[in-house]
């Protein structure tokens, strides 16, 4: 990137300027606190609890652990780019008709995660759902009811839809 | 203080910009740097990302071996034809972090990282990989003990980066094995890999987050060899216990928030028995 051009993020379509000064902060520190977009959730800082999980150039990463400077020029895809404006994709239908949300926190997390999971994978089994929400924690559920809520999901699940 | 972050697309490129400044901290996957960043741990004045790179995220064929770029992830070591190719590789890579974790982390950083309990490390180390090093100087190959020196210590020079692993293709039994307190999210209590070389009737023991430095087995290596039968992939069970020990001897483990050393030795001996086992079925020769 020549050094005169404004620096930039590519988030859910849009081109979002940004400054050189934040090029040192973790992405999902300038996707909450610089351009206010608090869908992504932070929790541990480490990797380790998925609660910020993000599509980086359709790959599924932690926006905790990926460096702001180098997310320029790159599509950045997050939770609010799931459904349109006032609706809901079938997963988060599903989640909504298990009782698969409690507090909420994980929830951002594990949709993006479960739909780059069904993206490749339609019929899953129940190792497979588990497996791949392995870097998702959530306290609350004890996960029963979301790895139901990914099975009904992946009935009705349209790739087309939403993120990546 | 503002951070400077070169994206680096060629090798070329590192090595100028290395050149330019040898403090420039490498960035690959980040899935290490990242926490340190975000704990105010580290905050380098420079960063050169190298995870774009194209000639370090492949990998090819070279005659018996594959030649595996740095920024490989473990997400394409574990599965398609890399999985295949270097079984235990792979069954390592899956035990790392979570899908989010081996979608960004890499084969190179977690030898860059030289952490003990790196997943890649005992892999390689009984695979006896051979690590192309690269920086404005030029190439140069080192074996995977000469580049770990220490904890967290490697012997790469100013300017130099890892830019490709070589691995044997060996078309034979490989197991990689794990603990840890889940089977998922986990860091190495301790790790264990065993490689069969059916040619030269010998077997390959690299031993996982015992040891600060990349450590084979050797002792037990050379004494199980009088126990198997090649040919009907037997393992004369009197030879197992003691093999066990040499194993457990061979580690120097030490007490830490994950676990003791009592138990990483014990259980590295353990692994190691399941991972024979597992390739020899137990049988009088």
């Amino acid at each position: 990137m020549p050094n005169d051009e404004q620096p930039h993020l590519n988030v859910n379509g849009k081109r979002l300027t940004i400054q050189k000064s934040w090029f040192g902060e973790s992405l999902l520190f300038t996707l909450r606190e610089r351009l206010g977009l608090y869908g992504s959730k932070n929790a541990c800082e480490q990797g380790e609890c998925g609660s910020c999980s993000i599509m980086l150039d359709e790959t599924l990463v932690c926006a905790c652990l990926v460096l702001t400077g180098s997310a320029t020029g790159r599509d950045i895809k997050t939770i609010e780019s799931l459904a349109p404006e006032g609706s809901l994709s079938t997963i988060q239908q599903a989640f909504i008709d298990t009782g698969a949300i409690q507090c909420g926190f994980c929830t951002p997390g594990l949709l993006i995660t479960i739909k780059d999971f069904l993206d490749e994978n339609t019929d899953p089994t129940e190792l497979e759902i588990r497996e791949a929400i392995s870097g998702n924690l959530c306290r609350c559920t004890g996960y029963g009811r979301i790895v139901e809520a990914v099975r009904i999901a992946s009935k009705t699940h349209d790739e087309s839809q939403g993120a990546s | 203080m503002i951070m400077e972050v070169l994206i680096a697309s060629s090798t070329e490129e590192i090595c100028e910009l290395l050149e330019q400044d040898s403090s420039r901290q490498l960035l690959a996957g980040g899935t290490d740097f990242m926490v340190e960043v975000n704990y105010r741990h580290r905050s380098p004045s420079s960063v050169i990302t190298i995870d774009q790179v194209p000639e370090l995220q492949n990998w090819h064929h070279d005659g018996d071996s594959v030649v595996v770029g740095s920024c490989v992830t473990y997400r394409e070591i574990e599965r398609g034809p890399l999985a295949t190719l270097v079984p235990a590789l792979a069954q390592a890579a899956r035990t790392v972090g979570s899908p989010q974790i081996r979608n960004a982390g890499t084969i190179g950083g977690n030898i860059g990282t030289a952490s003990p309990a790196g997943d890649m490390i005992p892999v390689l180390s009984a695979l006896g990989a051979v690590i192309s090093l690269r920086s404005s100087e030029g190439k140069r190959e080192v074996s995977l003990e000469d580049l770990i020196v220490g904890v967290k210590q490697t012997s790469l020079r100013r300017g130099e980066f890892i830019e490709s692993v070589r691995v044997p293709v060996l078309d034979s039994p490989q197991e990689f094995l794990k603990v840890g307190s889940r089977s998922a999210m986990v860091i190495s209590v301790t790790s264990l890999a065993f490689i069969t070389y059916p040619k030269t009737r010998s077997v390959g023991i690299g031993l996982g987050a015992v040891n600060p430095i990349p450590t084979r087995a050797k002792e037990a290596e050379v004494f199980i060899a009088d126990f198997l039968d090649w040919e009907t992939m037997q393992v004369d069970p009197s030879g197992i216990d003691h093999f066990k020990d040499l194993v457990s001897a061979a580690s120097s483990p030490i007490d830490d928030h994950r676990s003791v050393a009592a138990y990483r030795r014990k259980s590295i001996g353990i692994l190691a028995q399941r991972a024979l086992t597992r390739v020899f079925t137990e049988g009088v020769l």
